[in-house]
């Protein structure tokens, strides 16, 4: 199972455990971590379902490209961390 | 006529809520979201829901609720953008970045909202914000395709004039992109800027409806035919429900501005806040002033008795200018913080603080 770990940040608007989810691109994963907690969608990606302009991910310490990015496989042991950019404050 | 009761002021750290004391004067009684950018605010006077339009730096647009007067406040639907097609080749993004306008609907249409966006979306809700929709009807006219961004990168609705003789009648100004109206509550729109122009713009295109910017537009609640319109190039008048408009020259000490305001029970009597015009957008000379107008633009009277006069820097947003019910009180709260009410119709002005975040959005209700 892949983890998805989410910038504390977040949780001032609302609850974002750590979540386990079956490996796959960052896309599906996040996909099913948003079945799990709809409102959070809404949080990182924008209406056409891009990660936010200001939100930066980062699999496996490498962080990913803002074109394509989330097409980006996850192993079965890695680790999604998604943050908030220092930019966008 | 019910009296003032509340003062709403949305700025770029926080919401404000404010009650009138027992000496008359304005307090702050409440605050909400503190450290957000709330971009707007609007209390209900059909059920005294309040709203709250936010725009987080990371995370995106969100829209609040809260049903007992701010204690207390819920996440409901956000504005979306339907997907863009692929097809698609326009540079304007599908994607809401800010809430720019919000007003709420007749006093018929219990429910229902309007939400004036950046990128150019008008969206509806007829439940309080639980769901919206864009209405693609104004978003799918062709001549979208000529509005461009002023001010803000992309093009944005920022007033919502709902007509209160027939709630389906409404009006929307958008920079940069024309003042567009419906009779039917949304279905069909008609542009209507004729009479407005743009003397910045290429001859040829000077007078093209589609490009029009005016930063704002008010309807006369009393007299409902009567508009006023801060535009690119100076202020506007309309005396025919906005079908046409007449430029008002005679603005002092400058015709550029945003603020602006229209007193409900007389539709003659106007104000200003005027600036250095384009891309200075600074108080002319370091003085803040407003200006009024009680003859339908005639004639202006500077008014800054209680305003800073000397290396004064305060910019009023288009939504940070407010008239009470009674024709008499104000409201005006700047980008350096200042919030500022006069009980004389703008002869004086008393602060009520000198130190909020910048606002953007002052609200009596």
């Amino acid at each position: 199972m892949a983890s998805v770990v989410f910038t504390p940040n977040l949780e001032r608007h609302l609850s974002c455990p750590t979540a386990e989810v079956a490996a796959g691109s960052v896309r599906h994963v996040l996909r099913e971590v948003f079945a799990k907690n709809p409102r959070l969608r809404g949080y990182l990606l924008d209406d056409q379902g891009e990660l936010r302009k200001h939100v930066v991910a980062f699999v496996d310490g490498r962080q990913l490209s803002s074109k394509d990015g989330l097409e980006t496989t996850l192993g079965s042991d890695s680790e999604l961390y998604v943050m908030q950019a220092l930019s966008g404050g | 006529m019910s009296p003032t009761t509340h003062l709403d002021v949305a700025t770029r750290k926080g919401l404000f809520l404010l009650q009138r004391a027992a000496d008359g004067n304005w307090r702050i009684d409440g605050t909400a979201f503190l450290a957000e950018s709330v971009t707007m605010v609007l209390r209900d006077g059909r059920d005294g829901l309040l709203y709250a339009a936010l725009r987080h730096g990371h995370f995106g647009v969100k829209f609040q609720r809260s049903s007992d007067g701010g204690a207390h406040w819920e996440e409901c639907a956000t504005p979306l953008y339907p997907d863009k097609p692929e097809e698609s080749d326009e540079t304007t993004p599908w994607s809401l970045d800010q809430i720019w306008a919000l007003e709420a609907g007749g006093v018929d249409q219990p429910g229902r909202l309007w939400a004036g966006t950046l990128p150019g979306g008008l969206f509806r809700s007829d439940d309080r914000g639980d769901s919206w929709h864009l209405v693609r009807s104004l978003w799918d006219r062709p001549e979208r395709a000529n509005w461009f961004g002023g001010g803000y990168d992309h093009p944005g609705i920022h007033s919502i004039c709902v007509d209160p003789r027939d709630s389906d009648r409404v009006l929307v100004a958008v920079s940069c992109g024309g003042v567009w109206q419906t009779e039917d509550g949304g279905d069909n729109w008609r542009l209507t800027s004729e009479g407005m122009f743009a003397e910045y713009m290429p001859p040829e295109r000077r007078h093209d409806p589609t490009i029009q910017d005016p930063h704002r537009v008010v309807r006369c609640a009393g007299d409902p035919d009567h508009l006023w319109a801060s535009h690119h190039n100076g202020v506007f008048r309309s005396t025919d429900g906005g079908n046409s408009w007449s430029e008002v020259p005679n603005v002092a000490p400058s015709v550029f501005g945003f603020a602006t305001a229209v007193a409900p029970n007389d539709p003659a009597t106007a104000w200003f806040v005027p600036a250095v015009k384009d891309e200075h957008r600074i108080p002319v000379a370091g003085q803040v002033v407003v200006a009024r107008t009680g003859d339908g633009g005639e004639s202006f009277e500077v008014l800054r008795a209680g305003l800073p006069q000397e290396h004064g820097y305060d910019l009023v947003f288009r939504h940070a200018l407010d008239v009470a019910s009674d024709g008499e009180e104000l409201v005006m709260g700047s980008t350096t913080g200042n919030l500022w009410s006069s009980q004389d119709r703008g002869e004086s002005w008393q602060a009520i603080s000198h130190h909020l975040p910048p606002i953007y959005a002052a609200r009596f209700s």
